[in-house]
């Protein structure tokens, strides 16, 4: 009797791995599966990727990914997403299971250097910040001076804190708590004057507020969050694809290219328009993509400025404004090196 | 009428009387039940205010304030009460998750194919039962199998390099053969160092891998449905597939180790001993962590194992520890009588256990078996950790949607978790205690 089950789960075992060739390289395997597997937050992050109550995705990660696959399909739908959460993230990318991981996921040294990834670059730059209550009549953290701080224990936000304040001389007072909900309700109930976490994070907090409106985040970010889409170690051709589908998305914002006028512009006589569109040089091949690539990539899901707005913008229910995120010529850090 | 001679005697019965008042309806049950003994009296007022005091702001949170209708975060962002307008405007993703919305069918049908053969199992003197054990437990799993992952599954093998023969679903089927060809081999050593007939298990066995390759063909088949990957499925889906799934999994496998453990045979015994005792130290969480992060990176590159089936797994043989141990306090309460009976008439082992001892034991193993099943129910739950979203995890991931993000959002969320995973525990109790009582008729 147990021989006969032995050969079941052999059986089993071998009817189910599903068998995915071992392709050339990563843009080969994805175009003769016909879609991306991106790796989304299944967490449900506001803004960066979430799925509303129909079960349709949105966020700036998922439209990083919806861009990439714009450029390899020119169709933006052409992307499958697997909710992922923060501890399996990486094991998914390792093995195989999505082609990009683009989960809001903080680029760090260690990571970049021993789990076997790369980072493509910033999609949004992150940073702890503080969110306080208007009528306090605080307009920067530096004038939080003695302030009661709330904030969860046992994090790096905590220690970012205690080093920024100490750095400024500011006496303060900790209150923190295990879990973001106390943190959040005691915020609430007034037991502290400020409440610190991740920027992007404090905006979405914000909304479980019962007045969002009467509270404010500070424009101070105290410490460095760059988030970023990253791909497997090793296929620097999609290492390559996948760094410039950003680096199109920021190029296209600061052309002046848009959803809306991309069709118009390609009368332009700008040569760097020309070339961003395909109408002069060829860009796509080396990269292996079509020679429109790029207005590809604008005309389906729109330019980095756009992609911002309709999610996290001030427009939004988030509200975030652009701050370190607008392009280097509009006082932000965001910058690309040209299509050339 | 009189009779003669005794004046004194009564000749007819006196009516009954009433009872005094205060001694019957609810005024007598009172007396009777509450305030019997003055420290009853004062316990009674003491859980009575307790009662109220714990559950007024209860009923006050969850009906009374509570927000019905609404289209978005406005409408709950003062309530003080819950807001069941984010329950309804989100109750079709804690079913389905992130099911794709115009497939969603072929989940309802996988359901209501459940629940109607289901229900004549349930009840005790609906017919045909044996034919409707073995729909569900043949027919349905592939009906399922395919209406919720699309079927056509492509099977290419994996083992003939690719120069004798390129990937095709026949060079699956040449190693299918190979892999059958080489169990009928052993299986015929086996018998024949043993000395038992050879064509009995052969029979077997081609009943059994004949069977294997059937199902195998089935799900291999285009029927045209839309392939949905087990990462977008979700809520109350995932919690039912892989508390089902766990359930119809652990039990004959928790039987046949309760077994190994008693077996006489030394080596059965001590590998079913070291199973049931490696499965029953390890957390689950611990298991279905392992599942999920580590096993992807000891296998192959370009191998992934669906993160749902390694979960079901994961949670089948986990619980299958527990049935076992379960189940094996059932054989040892049996008399020893009971088997040397059966030996007595000449019954073989397996003869002896089907027919007069596991009967026996499982009935004594009803609520046990229960337990386990409603705490598998409950630990469906922990499959969050693996980025799975299961009903809970749904209902975690739907609060922060900033359409409906507001105070009471999450709140709202777990009171409807609970009152859920209550509904079907207690029925599940509910139904164990009354074949309890059906069993244990002939023993009272």
């Amino acid at each position: 009797m147990n021989r006969n089950f032995a050969s079941i789960l052999v059986g089993a075992a071998l009817a189910l791995a599903s068998v995915t060739a071992a392709g050339a390289g990563t843009l080969e395997d994805v175009k003769a599966k016909g879609f991306l597997q991106c790796g989304a937050n299944g967490g449900n992050l506001i803004g960066f990727g979430a799925t509303d109550e129909k079960g349709e995705w949105s966020g700036i990660d998922v439209d990083f990914c919806r861009a990439m696959a714009s450029a390899i399909f020119n169709d933006p739908t052409k992307v499958k997403f697997t909710p992922l959460n923060a501890k399996e993230r990486f094991t998914a990318l390792q093995s195989g299971e999505v082609d990009v991981l683009s989960r809001n996921t903080t680029w760090t040294m260690s990571r970049d250097s021993s789990l076997g990834l790369q980072f493509v670059g910033v999609t949004y730059y992150d940073g702890q910040g503080f969110m306080v209550r208007k009528s306090l009549g605080v307009s920067s953290a530096l004038e939080l001076s003695g302030a009661k701080v709330c904030t969860q224990t046992g994090t790096t936000t905590e220690l970012n804190l205690a080093d920024y304040f100490r750095s400024n001389n500011m006496p303060y007072e900790v209150v923190a708590f295990e879990k973001n909900e106390e943190v959040l309700q005691a915020y609430e109930a007034g037991r502290c004057d400020a409440y610190t976490t991740d920027a992007s994070g404090l905006y979405a907090e914000r909304l479980k507020l019962v007045a969002p409106d009467d509270h404010m985040i500070l424009p101070e970010i105290i410490s460095k969050e760059p988030l970023g889409p990253a791909v497997r170690q090793g296929d620097d051709k999609w290492f390559t694809l996948a760094k410039w589908t950003l680096f199109a998305l920021l190029n296209a914002e600061e052309l002046g290219l848009t959803k809306a006028n991309i069709d118009e512009k390609k009368t332009s006589d700008n040569p760097e328009i020309k070339r961003f569109l395909g109408i002069e040089g060829d860009f796509g091949t080396p990269v292996g993509l079509s020679g429109d690539w790029a207005y590809n990539i604008i005309k389906n899901v729109g330019n980095y400025g756009e992609i911002f707005d309709a999610n996290i913008g001030p427009s939004t229910k988030l509200g975030i404004a652009r701050g370190l995120n607008n392009l280097w010529s509009k006082g932000g850090i965001q910058y690309a090196p040209p299509i050339r | 009428m009189n009779k003669p001679g005794s004046a004194f005697v009564r000749d007819s019965l006196l009516p009954a009387r009433a009872p005094p008042p205060n001694s019957v309806g609810i005024v007598g049950w009172m007396r009777q039940n509450l305030f019997s003994t003055p420290l009853n009296s004062v316990m009674t007022v003491v859980i009575l205010v307790f009662i109220v005091w714990a559950v007024t702001p209860f009923f006050r949170f969850t009906l009374v304030n509570a927000v019905w209708t609404g289209e978005d975060r406005q409408a709950c962002a003062t309530a003080t009460g819950a807001c069941w307008a984010y329950v309804k405007a989100y109750l079709p993703q804690f079913i389905y998750g992130r099911y794709p919305i115009g497939e969603r069918w072929r989940v309802d049908v996988v359901f209501w194919t459940l629940v109607v053969g289901l229900i004549p199992m349930l009840i005790p003197r609906a017919p045909y039962k044996r034919l409707n054990a073995l729909f569900l437990l043949t027919v349905f799993p592939v009906i399922a199998y395919i209406l919720l992952t699309g079927g056509h599954h492509q099977f290419s093998g994996r083992w003939i390099p690719n120069s004798w023969m390129s990937p095709s679903p026949l060079r699956f089927a040449v190693e299918y053969a190979l892999v059958s060809a080489a169990v009928f081999g052993v299986s015929t050593l086996f018998s024949w160092m043993s000395g038992r007939p050879i064509t009995g298990s052969w029979r077997t066995l081609g009943f059994i891998l004949g069977a294997f390759a059937i199902v195998l063909a089935l799900v291999s088949l285009d029927f045209g449905l839309v392939p949905v990957e087990t990462a977008n499925w979700g809520g109350l889906l995932v919690t039912l597939v892989v508390a089902i799934t766990g359930m119809v999994a652990s039990l004959p496998l928790g039987i046949l180790l309760a077994l190994g453990r008693r077996s006489n045979m030394p080596v059965v015994k001590l590998a079913s001993t070291i199973f049931i005792e490696v499965w029953r130290g390890v957390p689950l969480i611990t298991v279905l962590f392992m599942a999920s992060v580590m096993l992807p990176l000891f296998l192959p590159d370009g191998v992934t194992f669906d993160k749902l089936l390694r979960a079901l797994i994961g949670v089948a043989l986990f619980n299958a520890a527990y049935m076992a141990e379960t189940i094996r306090g059932g054989l040892q309460a049996i008399p020893r009588g009971q088997y040397e009976g059966a030996q007595a008439l000449g019954l073989g082992y397996w003869q002896m256990m089907r027919m007069i001892v596991l009967p026996q034991s499982l009935r004594i193993s009803v609520p046990g078996i229960v337990g386990s099943f409603i705490s598998l129910f409950k630990d469906t739950t922990l499959v969050i950790i693996i980025g799975l979203y299961d009903f809970l995890g749904q209902i975690q991931a739907s609060a922060n949607d900033a359409k409906w993000a507001s105070p009471v959002t999450g709140l709202t969320g777990y009171i409807f978790a609970a009152m859920v995973f209550w509904a079907f525990c207690f029925s599940m109790s509910r139904y164990a205690a009354y074949t309890e009582r059906r069993l244990d008729r002939g023993r009272r």
